[in-house]
């Protein structure tokens, strides 16, 4: 008896100190974020003194043209920098996709970027746009092209750069992955019947790896919108609004401007856009694999 | 040996190179400049050509220096004792995770139970929330609601191992941040940990089972020790966020617990960058994520690999 309900015990017992820290400390302050959001809150008050002012904070923000410049700036950011950083990856892994020495090596050097702190990354961009003393326009300089106002009036594009910098080799090394994983038959089979390079990228290698593209697509939208520190570091959100993309915005909001009711609404807009992507990411992942499993059915029924 | 490889077009090589270059050459640039005088770095004498000094490395390690270098008259930077806040909050904070992360993996993948659908479904979407999304409620929290009534819990184990001050609130302390860093890093920690214990034979917990373990024995004799990849790269990614994260550390911390992000962070706002200084401590905080990445590029890229594909 006792010996069974320990059995059934246990689980529960593995669980509980995950489940005990992450109630506390993700879900009670989300929940605390959401209550939060609909009442008139400055960092001097508890949250009870506050006083309840309803869905004021979100229409004040749905009306405000400094948030739909950031949120605009957001979308524009992640989209950009995905879009690239895609094309770039999978471009550099179809290329890349051979048997050289070495390879590991390569692999080791490309991940560096990605494992360095933002703030440093910010650090390191920041200079190399300086205007004056900053590498790219000494370069131009030295070439006698004209200087580029690379944090001025291109920050936005000047930020995508370095973003691409440092996640391109995300998506290259997870493609790269999945090409070598694909069946070796199905290549073999595109070449003998005669296909060219470029037809067996498009009509073999990509469509197998799909998949994959699609979640790490995905992942790294999600992602995108959770940068924040290097952006910081190198124009904290100017000259203007032109690269104060969401997160930039909430911190903002709740440190210098003192609204916490305000940041916590505008939280709030930012979670539920990417519920909408998590949501897609699923939908995605769900269906392949009732496909994958429809295939493997009407394999088993043709043996 | 060169059978092997397949036999490129030069041209191929070039692009390689070009890569590498790319994708090193800041780094190698914040290097070489953090071993130059401002004017040096100012002046524009590029290349290679110069004086190499650890003047910027003695100026933002003075607090810690047995020596009192002589062009430093006043030790304005404290990056010494940053630096030791990072090292305590980012192995304690990783450490936990992973502890907590393992156990809570090992329960969704082998049991079945009440609660595992909600409790897989709901650590997959809190993956998605971004930290500047906690800023707001974590301040509030850790400055309101974790003061005296969460002591007897979880916070009030952590606080008694560094010697807490009576009803200090959790903001400020180490604990208050390496709770919010163990939290965040959960979700991740479970999903990558469950693609690796999936692939555990379940036979050979059944034989440990049957000559008498029990459960947590079968666990942390029989399948710890054979994750241990899928452990090395979680450890790794929980430890690059916690050591190089600045919103949240720099909500929570106060003058004593500073992290070496955002010290780095309220040095660039200042007006007049000094850009030697900066350089030194921006390589400081980056030389232990590229030791791992030098020392551990499999684990990362095994990591990053079951963390995407796993859906």
């Amino acid at each position: 008896m006792s010996r069974a309900l320990a059995n059934r015990l246990t689980p529960y017992m593995f669980m509980a100190p995950a489940a005990v820290i992450m109630a506390m400390a993700l879900l009670y302050p989300l929940m605390y974020m959401i209550w939060g959001s609909f009442r008139d809150w400055n960092p001097s008050q508890t949250i009870g003194e506050a006083e309840f002012v309803g869905l004021n904070n979100y229409i004040t923000l749905w009306n405000d043209p400094n948030f739909h410049e950031s949120l605009g700036v957001t979308l524009r950011f992640a989209f950009f920098v995905v879009g690239f950083e895609m094309l770039i990856g999978v471009g550099l892994a179809l290329l890349l996709d051979r048997n050289i020495r070495g390879m590991s090596v390569l692999r080791t050097l490309f991940i560096l970027p990605m494992m360095i702190a933002p703030v440093v990354v910010g650090l390191m961009w920041r200079y190399m746009y300086h205007p004056t003393v900053g590498t790219f326009n000494r370069f131009l300089d030295d070439l006698g092209l004209p200087k580029v106002d690379w944090l001025g009036q291109h920050a936005l594009g000047s930020i995508i750069i370095a973003d691409i910098w440092q996640w391109t080799p995300f998506i290259f090394i997870l493609s790269l992955a999945a090409l070598q994983s694909l069946p070796r038959s199905a290549l073999e089979a595109a070449r003998i019947d005669g296909a060219t390079a470029w037809q067996q990228i498009i009509y073999v290698k990509l469509p197998l790896m799909m998949p994959v593209l699609i979640v790490t697509c995905l992942l790294r939208l999600i992602d995108a919108f959770k940068v924040l520190e290097v952006i910081l570091v190198m124009t904290e959100g100017g000259p203007g609004l032109s690269t104060e993309i969401l997160a930039l915005r909430i911190s903002r909001t709740a440190t210098e401007f003192r609204e916490l009711g305000v940041a916590a609404a505008m939280s709030n807009y930012l979670l539920l856009l990417l519920l909408a992507f998590t949501v897609a990411m699923f939908a995605v992942t769900s269906l392949q694999e009732k496909r994958a499993a429809r295939i493997r059915a009407a394999v088993e029924e043709d043996e | 040996m060169s059978a092997k490889y397949e036999k490129q077009n030069p041209a191929f090589y070039v692009l390689i190179a070009i890569l590498v270059f790319m994708s090193i050459g800041p780094v190698m640039l914040m290097f070489i400049n953090s071993f130059k005088l401002d004017v040096d770095i100012i002046s524009g004498t590029s290349g290679l050509l110069f004086l190499p000094t650890i003047q910027n490395y003695e100026k933002a390690l003075c607090d810690v220096l047995w020596y009192e270098p002589e062009h430093v008259d006043f030790c304005s930077l404290k990056f010494g004792g940053a630096f030791i806040n990072s090292l305590i909050i980012a192995l304690i904070s990783t450490f936990l995770t992973l502890v907590i992360g393992c156990m809570a993996a090992y329960a969704l993948v082998r049991f079945r139970f009440m609660g595992r659908d909600t409790a897989s479904l709901t650590t997959l979407m809190v993956r998605m929330v971004p930290p500047a999304v906690l800023l707001v409620p974590v301040f509030g929290l850790w400055n309101n609601e974790f003061c005296l009534d969460k002591e007897g819990l979880i916070g009030g184990l952590i606080r008694d191992t560094f010697g807490g001050r009576g009803d200090v609130c959790l903001a400020g302390t180490h604990s208050g941040i390496i709770l919010i860093y163990v939290a965040m890093n959960l979700p991740f920690v479970i999903w990558i940990l469950q693609s690796f214990i999936v692939q555990v034979p379940r036979s050979l917990e059944e034989a440990a089972r049957v000559d008498g373990a029990g459960p947590f024995q079968v666990f942390f004799k029989v399948v710890l020790p054979l994750i241990k990849p899928g452990l090395a790269a979680a450890a790794i990614f929980t430890f690059r966020i916690a050591w190089n994260e600045y919103l949240l550390a720099s909500a929570l911390s106060d003058r004593n617990t500073k992290t070496v992000p955002i010290l780095i962070v309220n040095n660039m706002s200042e007006f007049n960058v000094e850009w030697g200084v900066i350089m030194a401590t921006g390589m400081l905080l980056a030389i232990p994520p590229i030791i791992f990445t030098l020392f551990a590029s499999r684990q990362i890229i095994t990591g990053m690999t079951a963390g995407a594909v796993k859906g």
